[in-house]
C-alpha cells in the first residue's frame, strides 16, 4: 500500500510539475496584468509538486525502514540485518533511490523560490519556476518511466541482497545528499540565467539573486566533494584521497564552474559588467550537473564508482541532456546579443583579476572535461583504447592552479575600475619575504623534493595574503588596535567569507602537498614485532575476531610506543560481508590535527606473518578542514546584509540551507 | 609466463568481468617487494602509471586484484632484469596496448588530448584580448552633451 501511495505521488507531481512549467510562461507572456492569473499558478503548482514528491521519497523511506523486501529496490539493496542508519540513507544508496532524492531537493529549491520569492518581478519569478519546472518534468519523468523505485517482486523473497558494504559507511551515506544539493542549487542558478535571457534583461538585482543560490549550490558542492574525498581516504585502504575517477570528475567540473560563476556573479551585482559571460557560466554550470549525472548514472565510463548503471536509462538522460543543453544555449545564441554590456573597467583591476579568476577555472575545468571523455571519443574516432590517468591530470590541472594560485592573493587587494599593481603587490612585501624565507629554509633543511616545497610555499603564500587583506581592511597597525577590532566587526560579511574561503584553499593545499612528503611502511609482522613509521614506533600485538552487525572480520592490535610505553592502540580491520561476499578495509586513523598516523592489515600468511602497512601523512586532516572551512566561508558570505535585502529574501535564503539535513 | 596467460585470458573480457571482480583495496604484499630498496621504488613508481586492467580506474600499485599482482611481478622481474623503466612500460605495453598507460602515450589519436590545455588557455585568452581591445573602443566616454554639462556646472555651484 505505502510503495503503491508513494508511485501514486510520482505521477501527481509529475502532472503539477507539467503545468509548472507551461502556466507561468504563458503568463508572463501575456503581461503583468492579463498574465496574472497564470502566472499565480506558478508558486502553487511548485509547493504542491513539492508536497507530492516529498511524499514519494518519504514512502521509499518508509520501505527501507521498515525493510519491505516486496519492494524490488529495497530486496536489492537493504537487508533486515542492516543498521537502522544504513536502513535510512540506503534510500539513496542506489539508483532509484537517488534519483528520488535528486528530485526531492530539486522540488524543495522550486518551491523555496516560490515561497520566498515576493521581491522578484512576477514575471521574472514566473520564468524561473516554469524552467524549474521543466527540468523536474523531464527528472520525473525518466525517474517514473526508467527508473520506477516502488516496483514489486513476486514472490515474495525472505530477505534482501544489502547494500554495497563500501555504501555502509556515515561519510558516504551523507556524501550524495550534498552532492545532489550542490547540482541542484545550479539548476536554480540556471533557471534565473534562463528567465533572464527570456526577459532580456540581466542587471545588479539579477546578480544579487543568483549569487546566494550559487553560493548555497557551492557551500555544499564543496561539503559533498569533500565528504567524498575523506570516504575514500579512510576506506579504501591506501590513504589515497583523489583519484581523478571519472566520477570525481563529474563532480570536480562542476565545482570548478561554480567557483568561476560565484566569482563572475560579483562583477555583475558590482558593475554590471560581464552580464553575457555570467549567464553563459551558469547554463555550462548546470549543464555539466546533468553530464555528471550522465556519466554516473550510465556507466558510459568505468570507473569505481558505477554502482547501478544501465545503457537505456543513459540514453534517456542523454535525450535529456541534449534538450537542456542545447535549448539553453540557443536560447543563449538567440537572446544574449540583446544584453547590453556596461561597466568599464581595465585588465588591472578587481574586475581584471576575477576574469583571470574564470579564464583559469573554466580553462581547469576544460582540462578535466576533455580528460574525462578522451578515452570515449579516442576509441569512436580513432578505435584507439587509451587510458586517461592521474598522471595526465597531474601534468595539465597543476600547471593551471599555480597562476591561479599566485594571483588569487593579488586579486583582492586591487580596487574597482582601475588599479595600481604594484601598490597591490607592495602590500605583499611582507607576505612574499615570509613565503620566500620559508622556501630556502624548507629546501635546505627539510626536503629537496621541488614540488611539496611548491605546494606548502604556494599554501602559505595564499595563507599569509587572505590575512593581509585582512590586515589592510582593518587598517591594522596603522590606527589604533582598538579601533582596527571595531573595523574588523564592521566588516562586510561577504567581504570575511571571500577571506575565511582564500585562507581555507591554502590550508586545504598544505595538505595535499604534505601527502606528497608522507613516507610509508610496509612490512610483514609477527606478534610482538616493533617497526617504525615517520616519528612513530609500533607494536604489532596480534589479531582478534570482531562481529558486527552483518559482517565479521579481525582487528589488528597496533599499540602505539612512546619511550617504549604504550600511549594509544590502533584497530585497523578486515571486514566481510557474507550476503553481498565482499571484503573490505578499514583503516584505523590517529590523528593529532597536525598528522595523520595511518593503518591498514592485510592477509595473515601460513606462517602466522601479518601484512601491515602504515603511513604516516603530514598535514593530511588539513585537506578535509580546509574543505569544510571552505563551505563555512561561503556559509559566512551568505549572511551578508546584501544578500538578504528585506525579510522575505532572508527567509528564502535560510530555507534552502534546511535542505542540505534532508 | 603462466601469468601472462591468465592476465590475456582476463583481458579478452573485461566488460563482462569488470563490474564481477569486486574492488580489492591493495595492501600490498611486503614479500613481493625487492631487497634492494631503489629498484623497489622504480617498480612502485612504474607501478603507478600502469592501470590495472580488471579493475575500475585503478593502477596496479593501488589493487589487490590477481592481474595486478601478476602485473607487479613481472614489473619486479624487468626491473631486476636491468631494465630502464621507459622500457619497462614498453614490455607491458607492447603486450596490453596503450590501454594499460595511465598516461596517454603522445601520437595521432591522442594529439587532441595533449594538446587542449594550452589551445584552450590560448583561445581564452585571446578571448580575453578581444574583449578589453572591443571595450576600449566601445567604451571610450561620450562627450558631455548641453544638458550635462549644464548639470554638472549647477552641481558643482551647489
Amino acid at each position: 500500500m505505502i510503495p503503491e501511495l508513494g508511485h501514486f505521488a510520482l505521477v501527481l507531481a509529475l502532472l503539477l510539475a507539467a503545468a509548472q512549467s507551461i502556466l507561468p510562461l504563458v503568463g508572463a507572456a501575456r503581461g503583468e496584468v492579463r498574465g496574472a492569473l497564470l502566472m499565480a499558478t506558478g508558486p502553487t503548482t511548485a509547493i504542491g509538486h513539492a508536497v507530492f514528491v516529498a511524499t514519494a521519497f518519504g514512502c521509499l523511506m518508509w520501505s527501507f525502514a521498515v525493510s519491505d523486501f516486496s519492494v524490488e529496490n529495497v530486496y536489492q539493496n537493504s537487508h533486515s540485518l542492516k543498521p537502522m542508519l544504513y536502513k535510512i540513507t540506503g534510500t539513496w544508496g542506489n539508483h532509484e533511490g537517488s534519483m528520488v532524492l535528486w528530485l526531492l531537493i530539486l522540488a524543495l529549491c522550486s518551491a523555496a523560490v516560490a515561497a520566498f520569492g515576493q521581491n522578484l518581478p512576477a514575471t521574472l519569478k514566473a520564468r524561473v519556476l516554469a524552467v524549474l519546472g521543466m527540468v523536474a518534468t523531464g527528472f520525473l519523468l525518466f525517474t517514473i518511466l526508467t527508473s520506477n523505485p516502488f516496483n514489486r517482486v513476486w514472490p515474495l523473497p525472505e530477505n534482501g541482497q544489502d547494500l554495497n558494504p563500501l555504501l555502509q559507511d556515515p561519510g558516504l551515506a551523507f556524501h550524495p545528499p550534498f552532492l545532489y544539493l550542490g547540482y541542484v542549487g545550479t539548476a536554480v542558478a540556471f533557471a534565473f540565467a534562463c528567465a533572464a535571457l527570456i526577459e532580456g534583461r540581466v542587471d545588479a538585482a539579477w546578480g544579487r539573486w543568483v549569487r546566494p543560490w550559487t553560493l548555497a549550490a557551492w557551500c555544499s558542492l564543496t561539503l559533498g566533494i569533500g565528504l567524498g574525498s575523506w570516504w575514500a581516504y579512510y576506506e579504501l585502504g591506501w590513504g589515497g584521497f583523489w583519484f581523478w575517477d571519472p566520477v570525481e570528475n563529474a563532480s570536480l567540473m562542476p565545482w570548478l564552474l561554480a567557483t568561476a560563476l560565484l566569482h563572475s556573479a560579483i562583477v555583475v551585482e558590482k558593475r554590471e559588467a560581464l552580464k553575457v559571460w555570467t549567464i553563459l557560466l551558469a547554463l555550462l554550470t548546470f549543464s555539466l550537473s546533468l553530464l555528471g549525472t550522465f556519466l554516473v548514472r550510465s556507466g558510459v565510463l568505468n570507473s569505481v564508482h558505477a554502482f547501478a548503471n544501465d545503457p537505456e536509462r543513459g540514453v534517456f538522460i542523454l535525450i535529456l541532456l541534449a534538450i537542456t543543453v542545447g535549448g539553453s544555449l540557443l536560447l543563449f545564441a538567440w537572446r544574449a546579443p540583446s544584453l547590453e554590456p556596461k561597466g568599464i573597467f581595465s585588465p588591472i583591476s578587481r574586475e581584471g583579476s576575477l576574469v583571470l579568476n574564470n579564464l583559469l577555472f573554466a580553462t581547469a575545468c576544460a582540462v578535466v572535461f576533455v580528460g574525462t571523455l578522451y578515452p570515449l571519443f579516442a576509441d569512436l574516432m580513432f578505435d584507439a583504447k587509451i587510458t586517461v590517468g592521474p598522471p595526465f591530470y597531474n601534468a595539465t590541472v597543476f600547471p593551471v592552479f599555480v597562476p591561479l594560485l599566485v594571483a588569487m592573493a593579488v586579486g583582492p587587494l586591487l580596487p574597482w575600475k582601475r588599479a595600481d599593481l604594484w601598490a597591490a603587490l607592495a602590500r605583499l612585501r611582507l607576505a612574499a619575504a615570509i613565503v620566500l624565507a620559508f622556501a630556502v629554509l624548507y629546501i635546505a633543511m627539510v626536503d629537496r623534493r621541488l614540488l611539496p616545497a611548491l605546494g606548502f610555499a604556494l599554501a602559505l603564500w595564499v595563507v599569509l595574503a587572505a590575512g593581509t587583506d585582512l590586515a589592510e581592511r582593518i587598517r591594522l597597525g596603522r590606527i589604533p588596535l582598538r579601533e582596527s577590532l571595531a573595523r574588523a566587526r564592521g566588516l562586510p560579511r561577504g567581504a570575511v567569507g571571500g577571506i575565511i574561503a582564500h585562507a581555507a584553499i591554502g590550508i586545504c593545499l598544505a595538505g595535499i602537498a604534505g601527502k606528497g612528503i608522507a613516507p610509508e611502511r610496509i612490512t610483514l609482522m609477527r606478534p610482538g614485532e616493533i617497526t617504525t613509521v615517520g616519528p612513530h614506533t609500533l607494536r604489532f600485538d596480534g589479531q582478534r575476531d570482531i562481529i558486527g552487525p552483518n559482517w565479521r572480520g579481525t582487528a589488528g592490535v597496533l599499540t602505539l610506543l612512546r619511550d617504549g610505553e604504550p600511549v594509544a592502540i590502533l584497530e585497523p580491520q578486515r571486514r566481510f560481508y557474507p550476503v553481498q561476499r565482499m571484503a573490505t578495509t578499514e583503516a584505523a586513523i590517529r590523528t593529532s590535527g597536525i598528522a595523520d598516523l595511518y593503518a591498514v592489515i592485510g592477509e595473515t600468511s601460513a606462517e602466522g606473518a601479518t601484512v601491515v602497512r602504515l603511513h604516516w601523512n603530514p598535514l593530511a586532516p588539513w585537506i578535509w578542514v580546509g574543505t569544510v572551512l571552505m563551505a563555512v566561508g561561503g556559509l559566512v558570505s551568505l549572511t551578508d546584509r546584501r544578500l538578504r535585502v528585506g525579510a522575505p529574501a532572508r527567509r528564502r535564503r535560510e530555507a534552502a540551507v534546511p535542505a542540505a539535513a534532508e | 609466463m603462466r601469468a601472462l596467460v591468465l592476465a590475456l585470458v582476463l583481458l579478452a573480457t573485461p566488460a563482462a568481468v569488470s563490474p564481477v571482480v569486486a574492488p580489492a583495496w591493495a595492501v600490498i604484499d611486503p614479500r613481493e617487494m625487492l631487497p634492494d630498496p631503489e629498484q623497489e621504488q622504480r617498480a612502485r613508481t612504474i607501478g603507478k602509471e600502469l592501470r590495472c586492467l580488471v579493475c575500475q580506474n585503478q593502477s596496479i600499485d593501488d589493487s589487490n586484484a590477481g592481474l595486478a599482482q601478476d602485473l607487479r611481478r613481472i614489473v619486479r622481474e624487468r626491473v631486476t632484469a636491468g631494465d630502464s623503466n621507459d622500457q619497462v612500460i614498453a614490455f607491458v605495453t607492447d603486450r596490453y596496448g596503450d590501454y594499460v598507460r595511465l598516461t596517454p602515450p603522445f601520437n595521432a589519436a591522442t594529439a587532441a588530448l595533449w594538446v587542449s590545455p594550452v589551445l584552450v588557455l590560448a583561445l581564452g585568452g585571446l578571448a580575453v584580448f578581444g574583449f578589453y581591445r572591443r571595450r576600449q573602443v566601445i567604451d571610450a566616454p561620450a562627450p558631455l552633451t548641453e544638458e550635462e554639462r549644464a548639470r554638472l556646472a549647477r552641481l558643482s555651484a551647489e
